[in-house]
This record gives C-alpha cells, sequence and structure tokens, in this order.
C-alpha cells in the first residue's frame, strides 16, 4: 500500500515538480473530457468517407428498430380504438312484460363497469332488420316477430379489455331475463394474439440489429486502435494510464452511435411522410380518419441516448480487448 | 536513484538477456551503458522503464522497489522517468508543442501552463521557433531534442537513453551527448545506452559494460578500448 502511494504521490527527486491542486486537476480534467468530446467529433471526418458509411449502415440498423417502435405505437392506437368501440348485446327472453325490462335495465345501470345501456325494442330491431336486409317484404308475411328486444350495453373504460369484458359477461349471464349474452370477444383475442406474436418476432429482430449495432461500433474502433498503435505506445511511454488513452475512442463510439441515431430519425421521419399519403386514402374509403404519429420529443431523446450508450458500450468493449493489452516495445 | 540487485531476466526461448546483474546509479550521476548488440543494454532499459519484468532480482527505483509493481501504477512510476529513443518516438501528426507537451497533458495540466512549460524544454534543447512544426519537417537531431524535450518537461529525476545517437553524424552526436551532460548539471540522473565507444571515450563518464547479459566492466573507459 505504502509503495503504491509512494509511486502515484511522490512528485521526483527533482525540487522544480509543481505539483497540482485538486481543483487544478478537476478544472483541467473537465477541460480535457470537453477537448476530447470536441476534438473526437472532428477526428471523425478526419476520414469523411468511411465515417459517412459507417453512420448511414448505423442509421439503417437503428432505423428498423425506430420503425417497428413507430408502427407499434400506431398499431397500439388502432387497436386501442377497436377496444372502445366494443359493445355487448343482450338478447333478452321473449314475452317479458315491459316492466320487467325497465327494472332490468335500472339494474344494469348501477354496474360499476357499464357505462350505458340503450333497449331496442323487438318491434325497432324488426325495422332494423327490414331496412338492412333489404327482406322487407318477404318479412311482411311473417306472422310474429321472431326476433328479440336487446339491450346494448356499452362496457366503462376500465371494463373494456378482454379480462374485463369477460367478467362482465359472465356476470350478465347470471341475469335471468337474458337469454343471450354476445360480444365479439374472439376475433379481437385472436388478433391480439396475432399483435403480441408480431411484437415478439419485432423485439427479437429489433435485439439482433442492436447487437449489430454493437458489433459495427465494436470493429470500427477496434480498426482505430490498431492503426494507432505507436501513438498508444507513445503515450503510454510518457506515462498515460489506459482510461486517458481510452477517451476519445470512447467518445467517437459515443458519436457514432448518436449520428446513427440521428439518421435513424430521420429515416423513420421520411418514412412516415412516404406512408401518410396511402393510409389517408385507405381510411378515407372506411370513412373514418387516421393519422400516423412519428417518434415523439422524448422517443427521439430516447433514441439519441440509447444509441450513444450503444457505441460507449461498443467501444469499451474494443478497449478493454485490444487498447489495455497494448504495450509499448 | 536506480539499484539493480542480482538481476536476471531469461526469456521464454531460455536466452539469458541479463544475468544477475548488480549495480548502482546514484542520484545526480551519469553513466554510459556500453556493450555489443545482443549484449542486454535494451533490456536493462526496458526492466527500468518496466517495459519488461525481470525474472529474478530485485529493481529499485528512486527508493521504491519497481520488481513487483502493479500494472496499474506503471504509468505513475513511468511520469518520473524521461525516456528517450534512437527512433525519436514523435507523433508525426502532433506538432513540436504538441509533443512536448503530451506528458503534462497526460498529468492533467491546463492548456496554458503546458505550453508555457513546453517553449521552456524547448528553449533548453535549443529548439526556439519550433513549436509549431511537426517532427517529419525537422532534421533526425531537431528530432532528438524534441524527444529529449519532452524527457525533461516534467522534470524527471531520471533519464534514461536508449542509443539516443545512433541515428545521427558524430557532430550531432557530440551536440546531444553535451545536451545530456547539461541536464546531469541540473541534478537530473542520467544512463545511457550506446555502442559508439568513441563517444564514450570522449565524455569521461562512468561506463556500465554489458556482454552477453553480463556486467563485465563498471568504472571510466579507458582509451584503448574506444
Amino acid at each position: 500500500m505504502r509503495k503504491k502511494t509512494d509511486i502515484r504521490k511522490k512528485p521526483s527527486a527533482s525540487t522544480k515538480i509543481n505539483k497540482v491542486s485538486f481543483l487544478g486537476r478537476a478544472n483541467a480534467t473537465i477541460s480535457q473530457h470537453f477537448q476530447q468530446f470536441v476534438n473526437s467529433f472532428f477526428e471523425l471526418w478526419k476520414t469523411p468517407f468511411a465515417t459517412l458509411m459507417t453512420i448511414l449502415v448505423l442509421g439503417v440498423a437503428l432505423s428498423l428498430p425506430t420503425i417497428f417502435h413507430v408502427t407499434y405505437k400506431n398499431v397500439e392506437r388502432i387497436s386501442g380504438q377497436w377496444d372502445s368501440a366494443s359493445e355487448i348485446s343482450l338478447f333478452l327472453k321473449k314475452d317479458i312484460p315491459q316492466e320487467r325490462v325497465q327494472v332490468l335495465i335500472n339494474k344494469l345501470g348501477l354496474y360499476k363497469e357499464i357505462e350505458t345501456v340503450t333497449y331496442i325494442s323487438s318491434h325497432q330491431a324488426l325495422q332494423e332488420f327490414k331496412e338492412l336486409s333489404g327482406f322487407s317484404k318477404a318479412l311482411d308475411h311473417l306472422d310474429k316477430n321472431p326476433l328479440p328486444s336487446v339491450l346494448v350495453v356499452v362496457p366503462t373504460k376500465s371494463a373494456m379489455n378482454t379480462v374485463g369484458t369477460k367478467f362482465l359477461v359472465a356476470k350478465l349471464e347470471r341475469e335471468q331475463d337474458i337469454d343471450l349474452v354476445r360480444v365479439d370477444l374472439d376475433w379481437i383475442e385472436k388478433l391480439q394474439a396475432i399483435f403480441y406474436l408480431i411484437v415478439d418476432v419485432v423485439v427479437g429482430i429489433a435485439t439482433l440489429l442492436l447487437l449489430s449495432v454493437l458489433l459495427i461500433v465494436s470493429n470500427t474502433i477496434r480498426l482505430n486502435i490498431l492503426n494507432q498503435r505507436d501513438e498508444i505506445e507513445v503515450m503510454k511511454l510518457v506515462g498515460a494510464t489506459n482510461s486517458f488513452i481510452q477517451l476519445p475512442y470512447i467518445y467517437i463510439g459515443a458519436w457514432y452511435g448518436f449520428l446513427g441515431g440521428v439518421i435513424a430519425w430521420l429515416f423513420s421521419l421520411i418514412l412516415i411522410f412516404w406512408l401518410e399519403s396511402g393510409v389517408d386514402n385507405l381510411t378515407g374509403l372506411y370513412q373514418t380518419k387516421f393519422e400516423i404519429i412519428s417518434l415523439s420529443f422524448n422517443g427521439a431523446l430516447v433514441l439519441f441516448a440509447t444509441s450513444a450508450l450503444l457505441g460507449v458500450i461498443a467501444s469499451l468493449i474494443s478497449v478493454k480487448q485490444y487498447l489495455v493489452k497494448i504495450e509499448p516495445s | 536513484m536506480i539499484l539493480f540487485e542480482q538481476v536476471s531476466k531469461v526469456y521464454s526461448d531460455q536466452h539469458v538477456a541479463l544475468d544477475k546483474v548488480d549495480f548502482h546509479l546514484k542520484k545526480g550521476e551519469m553513466a554510459f551503458l556500453t556493450g555489443p548488440s545482443g549484449a542486454g543494454k535494451s533490456t536493462l532499459l526496458k526492466l527500468i522503464s518496466l517495459m519488461d519484468r525481470p525474472t529474478s532480482g530485485r529493481i529499485v527505483l528512486n527508493g521504491n522497489n519497481i520488481s513487483n509493481l502493479k500494472g496499474n501504477d506503471i504509468p505513475y512510476l513511468r511520469r518520473h522517468i524521461g525516456m528517450i529513443f534512437q527512433d525519436h518516438r514523435l507523433l508525426m501528426n502532433r506538432t513540436v508543442l504538441e509533443n512536448v507537451g503530451l506528458p503534462l497533458l497526460i498529468e492533467g495540466y491546463n492548456r496554458h501552463e503546458i505550453k508555457r512549460r513546453s517553449l521552456a524544454a524547448l528553449a533548453k534543447v535549443g529548439l526556439n521557433g519550433k513549436e509549431n512544426s511537426f517532427p517529419i519537417h525537422l532534421s533526425g537531431g531537431e528530432q532528438q531534442r524534441v524527444g529529449i524535450a519532452r524527457a525533461i518537461i516534467n522534470h524527471p529525476p531520471l533519464l534514461i537513453a536508449d542509443e539516443p545517437t545512433g541515428n545521427l553524424d558524430p557532430k550531432l552526436s557530440l551536440e546531444i551527448l553535451n545536451l545530456f551532460e547539461s541536464l546531469n548539471k541540473l541534478g537530473i540522473s542520467v544512463l545511457i545506452a550506446t555502442h559508439d565507444l568513441g563517444l564514450v571515450a570522449k565524455m569521461r563518464y562512468r561506463t556500465l559494460t554489458l556482454r552477453e547479459g553480463n556486467m563485465i566492466n563498471d568504472g571510466l573507459l579507458r582509451k584503448r578500448n574506444a
């Protein structure tokens, strides 16, 4: 321990050594970091073509997870709209007196899972069916109205999910005046299952692409280190620590990642711009309107920070693998 | 300043580069290390600068036993040794000023202090006005002076030089050795490895002679050897 203290702190036998104060050292460290941060950016552009190619490759690799994320957010919004449109149809038993129907409506109105209850009498139902089916004349020949009265129930927002709706359906099925409870849960469940499967596939692909970003940056930094082997040796000879020498490489890695992230963000914006008119046309055919959302400000910041962090991690991998092993000969 | 006690270095191919070498270089002393190629001169300097480790024996530098120094402490030790090489080992993509100031940059000095002390070091080796040049534009002698300026900028107590005049003509070689002499007069211990016995004889300093890894002579070089 004493040995370590001696070597690190004992200035030298010379009386001319000026010790650097703590404040001066901290100041110099901050200034050194700032200088390295700026210098590493300009260092990138000493080989502009190679740098541009690397950044574009990173941009493409990062743009796919970004676009997947944007797509996921948009699909989530669409499926959210489907959820909010879900209704439950309650087919009532035949020949129930109107008073009991009213009692049932009042009772359902007290359910905390139910937002609204709309009554459609058997007569109204038949009229609607006549209009929609085009069999109006044939239906006129029926002796008796075959359709039951229906209560259309809209669940509250909190109950508007698969589990909540299932629970509500089970509750409604216990009502003795209700003959049949009908809700189109099956197709929503199937759609959600497909959606989650796609999400899993996308997460898998995105992970592979992020891994490729790590490998690209790591390999680029490795080549930089090997190209600058002589310089690294000289720096070690004059007393540079590994952490001092690795600093510019880490900043270069961060720059690669950050710039790749910016390119990915631009790619995603261009793609959304490209798709917007197509989506407008499609939703126009369904007489609805859907606006694609792009990456939010916070989302973009997360993208830049994540990609820069990936760059730093990739640099650290190369630095630990190659730089620390270089020793002056 | 430097104490070697029974220091041996055997490489993995069983080649014995140094065999139980003993010597002591006192503080403020200047000495030459001579011997034919392969005698072990460079190995000895590498052991001092911890570019290599001894197989056995003890090396004490400035009061610290460095034989088993931990890897993390090596950079701090090197800051107390000025090293000069035959091939100068300058960074060709940096200016003379940046090359000379590199040890101070590493130690965390501010830019103003680095510039002030780099210019002073360059003045000491007679390179006024060359601070903004790139090493590639300098002569061999000038490049060696830049190397010396870099070695002395943080006032190390010890300078070690491996064939510092190897690539220079006799006149320039003498100038460089005179420069070492003047630095030694400032109190810096100096150990110079060279095979130029003529030059060593002219300087008349203590001479350590190695042959096949053994220290065969320690004293003034007699003229007949030159």
